[in-house]
Formats: C-alpha cells, structure tokens, sequence
C-alpha cells in the first residue's frame, strides 16, 4: 500500500464522517452554507474558534471571487486549513548530523508512549540510521519488559535497568551509550504521567537536565504523544506540557481510532508546535510522518 | 477531577448569594448559566436538556424555604438532579450465585484495562475471595508480564498463557481446569484493547464471551475520552453486551462530561472509578458522593436537610 493510501484508511473515520458531509454541502449550497460548514469542522474536533475563523475567511474570499466553482472554493477552504500548520525541516534533515540525535517521549497515561518509541526506532533504522532505546519508565509494571520486546523485535539495543530505578539515570546511561557506540538517534521512553501531577513533572524537567549536561551539542527532540481519539481534552494536556517541558514536537496516536481526527488542527495551531508524526495503528509500521496538506485533504475530499 | 466545571458552578452559585430568595427570572438565568457550563464540560446535548428540563421543574414555583437562602435552593436542587442523571444508587458487582463469577474487562487501547484488573482483584481479595487473574490480551507486547508483576504485587495468581499460544480462545479450557482445582471464586479476564472498527477483534471478544459466559462484563472508559466514549461505549454494549462502566483516571484533569452523560444515554451503571496508578486507588462509584464532590460546596447533607 502507497504512503497516501495508508493515511487515508488510517484516517476513514474522520473522512466518512468529514468527507461526505463537506461534499454534500459544497453541493447542495443552502442559503445555511457557512453554518453548516461550521458545524461540520466544529464536529470534528476542529475547536469552536477555528471553525469559525475559517468559515469567515472562506466566505471573504468567496465575496471576493464570485464566480469560484465548488471546487475552487474547496480547495480554497483546504488551503487555508493547511496554513493553519507551522512548517517544520523534516527530521532526515535535522537528524544525524550531530549525532547522537536524542528523541525523549513525554505524554500521559496510556497515549502510546512505548509503542511510538518501538515505531520511531523501526523506521528511523530503516532510513539507515543507528539507533538505541532508552527504557525510563521504570515505574508501571512491565514497561520496560515492553519496550525490551520492541528491541527484540526490530534487534535495537535498549538501555534498561531495573524498576523503581531512577528514569534520569537511565536517560544518562542511554546518552552515553550512544555516544561511545557512535549511535545516531538514542529513543527515550518515559512513564505516563497526568498533567497536574507535580512531582511527575518535576522528574520530566530532571531527565531533559541530565540529556542536556551529557550531550549538550545534541540536538533534542522532544516529542509530546497525544491521544487523538481524547478530542479537546487534549489541547489541556497540551497546555500543561508546554509549560514544564520544551515540547518541539507532536506526535497523535489512535487517529484510526476517532472520527474527530480535526483535532489535530487544533492542536497544531494552539501553540504552533509542528506534528511530527500521526499513529493509525498498533503495528510497527503503523506510523506515519505527518504532511499537513496530505492530512487535511485525506480529511476533507471523499476521493 | 472536573475542575473547570466545579469551578464554573461554583461561580454561578456565588453570583446567586445575597440575591434573596428565586425570582421566576432569576431561575431562568440561572437554568442557562448551567446548561451552558454542563456543554462546556462537554456533556451529551440530550443529557443537558434532560438535567435542565428536570432541575427547571423542581425549582420553578417552588416557594421560598424558610432558613434556606436562593442559592442554597438551587445547589440542593442541583445537586439531587445531578445524583439522580449518574444513576441514584450505587451499583455494585453481585457474585453469581454459583461460582466463579467471572468477569471481563473490555475496552479501547490504554484505557486502563490492566491496571483495573488488578486493582478489582485487589478489591475481591480484600473480601477474602479466592481470586484468579486471567492474562488473555495475546496482542500487545508485554501485556502478560505487566499482569504477572501486578499479580506478584498483590500476591493474587496468574493464569498465563503457555509460550507459542495464539488464540486467546484457546486459554479458555486451561482457565476451566485451574478454576476447578484452584476453587476460585472470582475470575478476572483481561483482554486485549480494541477499536470497535476492528471487526476482527470485536468478533474474537464475541466468541470469548460465548465461551466463557461472563457473569460481568465491564468496559473499562478512560475518562479523559469525552463524548467519543460515549459512542464507542454504545457500540461495545450492542456488540458485546455491556453489565457497568469502570471510568479510570479521574485523578487527571477532564471535563468530566463522558462520566456525567454515560449512564444516561447507555442505561448501564458505572461500577468503579480508578483515581490513581497505585493498586489501591479504585473506588466503588457513589453518585451521592460523585455529585457533592462536582459540586464542590461545602455540607450538601446540611443543606438537603433543610430542603
Ligand atoms: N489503534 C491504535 N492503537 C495504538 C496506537 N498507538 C498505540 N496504540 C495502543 O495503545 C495502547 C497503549 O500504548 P502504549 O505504547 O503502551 O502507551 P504508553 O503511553 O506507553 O502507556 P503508559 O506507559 O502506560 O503510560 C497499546 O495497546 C498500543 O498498542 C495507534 O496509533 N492506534
Ligand atoms: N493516573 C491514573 N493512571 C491510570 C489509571 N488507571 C490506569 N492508569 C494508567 O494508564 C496506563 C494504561 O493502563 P493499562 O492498564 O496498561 O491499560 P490497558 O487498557 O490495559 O492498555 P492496553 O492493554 O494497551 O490496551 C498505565 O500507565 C496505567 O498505570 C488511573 O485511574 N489513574
Ligand atoms: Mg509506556
Ligand atoms: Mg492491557
């Protein structure tokens, strides 16, 4: 399966409850045309305020350009939307030129922390680059016996101690070892950790000092994993996250799981932080890259 | 937990102190003021009108009570209707009659399936029942150590799956015998996440259901979730059946709208909610108790008194 395809059934149920409303009403054109617009956006998660945003600039351009076909005023419509995203250098870039890359996974409970870790280091070993894995969760059970199986799996080192072991230590063990290996890309994965718990945060803050002190030339990447399938709760987590820890990067999980996948365009604009990667999936190659005018299209056009 | 939404009625109450007694107008701003904070909390549209519908009808006409102020009246009225919409009493999980009571625990990746396993067969053990955890989620990896740890945490046994099983169904007759030799009386089956679009899955927990015939199965709903909850919850009760709702994670920060707008629309009761990581951290469901800590104003129980 192509990589457009592969975003599009991971995105079905967004589009079949998006697509076929926004083709109907672009069709139809009731004197309730924007209304019904923005009810559409609004109900997929897109955020009150957005959707009307967008709906009114739609409606200034269409006054302005009176003779636009449907279609044009649709593509109109996806543009403005696509605008919405802040562009980001892709990673192939920004990675391994100083290596070793670190990626640290932050995000509450439950989200996909671990299963995106295994995912990132698949696909960042198939472009051909070394990578490690850091276990720091060492707190819920069996965490770090997960993500030993991702290694297993895809046969990359993972970095573990035992549980109840300090996390920071184990990220300092892990930028170490990539370092003496010459590893390209070190993956760290943190424990689930609920926005207003402030000790957990307070940890966060410790494991992001100790990457910096070990490789304070590496560039870090860390990536907040967020649940798409929450809708607007996520957008506190967002808020929460942002303030004690440098997220350079989003990363929603379980969009196969929602029909509210507009969520994401709320998300990226709260605080223009780029989404880097969508998950649709449980599978090891059930991550995808995100490209704004890709997921915007796949969300609004039925074919 | 729901703080934006204890915090909005808390305003609305403040705003009512000092206005004396209900005036026709001011019961209807006040009626709005709570329709628009249940929304916001993103409670289901229906559920909304129904509370407001049902709270309108208790306070409009309702005369003046001596020693209580306005904004007493309300908060009593607000509070029972609150009560009422998460189900009036508590629910709890019976045993069957004949043992083992078996039940299952259901539900959307992450959810919290696991961990409320674990924390249920905590709870039973503290009734000194003889309790067997079941590790049948086959799909995700390490799913069998993270019940074997929990299970070695509150020292309650593990049935684990034997290397190279590939049907969870095929667990089913391994379960049978150690039941029997182990005289178990509460059988908990964890199984794997699944979205309700899997058809594949949803069909493998069908067929466990059948098998197994479990006295309890419970969806386990992550709080956070929001009205999608409320779908997905709707689509496990037809496909699968659903006996109670276990919502987890309500230490976290949510609008709490899924908890407040499930029982309404599912007609199933919430069971249990899970209020932390640790083992012990799982609360049978009060909706007294829920509703006066939503409402978040000091001593209802005086105030009802009075009512
Ligand atoms: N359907 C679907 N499931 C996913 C996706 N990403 C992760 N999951 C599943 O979500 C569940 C939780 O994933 P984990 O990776 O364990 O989540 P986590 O954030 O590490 O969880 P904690 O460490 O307990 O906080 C697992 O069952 C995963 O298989 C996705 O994109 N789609
Ligand atoms: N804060 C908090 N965390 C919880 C609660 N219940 C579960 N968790 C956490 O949520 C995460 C997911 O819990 P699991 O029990 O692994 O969820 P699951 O439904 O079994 O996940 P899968 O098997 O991957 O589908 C873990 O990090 C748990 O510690 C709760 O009530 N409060
Ligand atoms: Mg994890
Ligand atoms: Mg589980």
């Amino acid at each position: 399966m192509g990589f457009f395809d592969k975003i599009r059934e991971g995105l079905q149920k967004t589009r079949d409850k998006v697509a076929r409303s926004i083709e109907s009403v672009f069709n139809r054109r009731d004197p309730g045309f924007y209304q019904e617009l923005e009810e559409i956006l609004i109900s997929a998660d897109v955020g009150p305020v957005v959707s009307k945003e967008i709906v009114e600039e739609l409606k200034a351009w269409e006054k302005t350009n009176p003779g636009a076909t449907a279609d044009e005023s649709l593509a109109h419509l996806e543009s403005s939307l696509t605008a919405i995203f802040t562009p980001a250098s892709p990673w192939e870039e920004s990675s391994p030129s100083k290596s070793p890359m670190v990626v640290l996974l932050v995000g509450v409970n439950g989200v996909g922390k671990t299963t995106t870790a295994g995912k990132l280091a698949a696909r960042f070993r198939d472009a051909g680059n070394s990578v490690i894995l850091g276990a720091a969760d060492t707190f819920r059970a069996a965490a770090i016996e997960q993500l030993r199986k991702w290694g297993e799996r895809l046969d990359i080192p993972v970095v573990h101690q035992k549980p109840g072991a300090d996390p920071a230590s184990v990220a300092f063990d892990t930028v170490r070892a990539a370092r003496a290996r010459g590893i390209d890309m070190a993956i760290i994965d943190t424990a689930g950790r609920l926005q207003n718990k402030q000790n957990l945060m307070n940890e966060l803050r410790k494991i992001g000092a100790i990457i910096h002190r070990e490789a304070p030339d590496s560039p870090v990447e860390v990536l907040l994993v967020l649940d798409a399938t929450i809708g607007q709760n996520a957008l506190s987590q967002l808020d929460e996250f942002v303030k004690i820890a440098p997220v350079s990067g989003l990363v929603l999980t379980k969009l196969d799981g929602t029909s509210r996948g507009g969520v994401v365009i709320a998300l990226a604009r709260r605080h223009k932080i780029p989404v880097r990667f969508i998950g649709v999936g449980e599978k090891t190659d059930d991550l995808l890259p995100f490209d704004p005018s890709t997921f915007v299209r796949s969300i609004l056009r039925t074919s | 937990m729901f703080e934006s939404l204890t915090g909005r009625l808390e305003g609305i109450f403040k705003k009512l102190t000092g206005r004396g007694g209900l005036t026709e107008q001011l019961v209807g701003e006040t009626l709005e003021e709570i329709r628009v904070a249940l929304l916001e909390a993103d409670v289901s549209l229906d559920v909304v009108k129904s509370f407001t519908e049902g709270l309108s009808a208790r306070l409009v006409g309702q005369a003046q009570k001596s020693g209580l102020t306005g904004a007493q009246q309300v908060i009593a009225e607000v509070y029972q209707e609150m009560v009422h919409i998460l189900g009036d009493h508590r629910a709890t999980i019976a045993l069957a009659s004949k043992p083992p009571t078996i039940i299952f625990m259901m539900g959307l990746q992450g959810s919290g399936k696991t961990t409320t396993a674990a924390k249920l067969a905590l709870h039973f053990k503290g009734q000194n029942r003889r309790v067997l955890l079941v590790a049948s989620d086959l799909a995700r990896l390490a799913a069998i150590d993270q019940l074997k740890v929990l299970g070695e945490q509150i020292g309650v046994p593990v049935l684990l799956p034997p290397d190279g099983t590939t049907r969870p169904s095929d667990l089913y007759p391994l379960v049978k015998r150690r039941v029997i030799e182990g005289m178990y009386e509460v059988v908990i089956v964890d199984t794997a996440g699944r979205l309700t679009v899997d058809s594949a899955l949803m069909g493998e927990l069908k067929e466990l259901r059948r098998l197994y015939s479990p006295k309890e199965c419970l969806l386990v709903v992550d709080a956070m979730q929001g009205q999608e909850a409320v779908g997905v919850a709707k689509t496990f009760d037809a496909e699968i059946g659903v006996d109670g709702v276990v919502f987890t994670k309500l230490d976290g920060d949510t609008r709490g709208g899924a908890v407040l707008s499930i029982r309404q629309v599912l007609k199933k009761p919430i069971k249990f909610v899970g209020m932390g990581e640790k083992l012990d951290r799982l609360e049978a469901f009060f909706p007294d108790r829920m509703a006066s800590r939503i409402i978040g104003m000091g001593d209802i129980q005086t105030l009802l008194e009075k009512a």
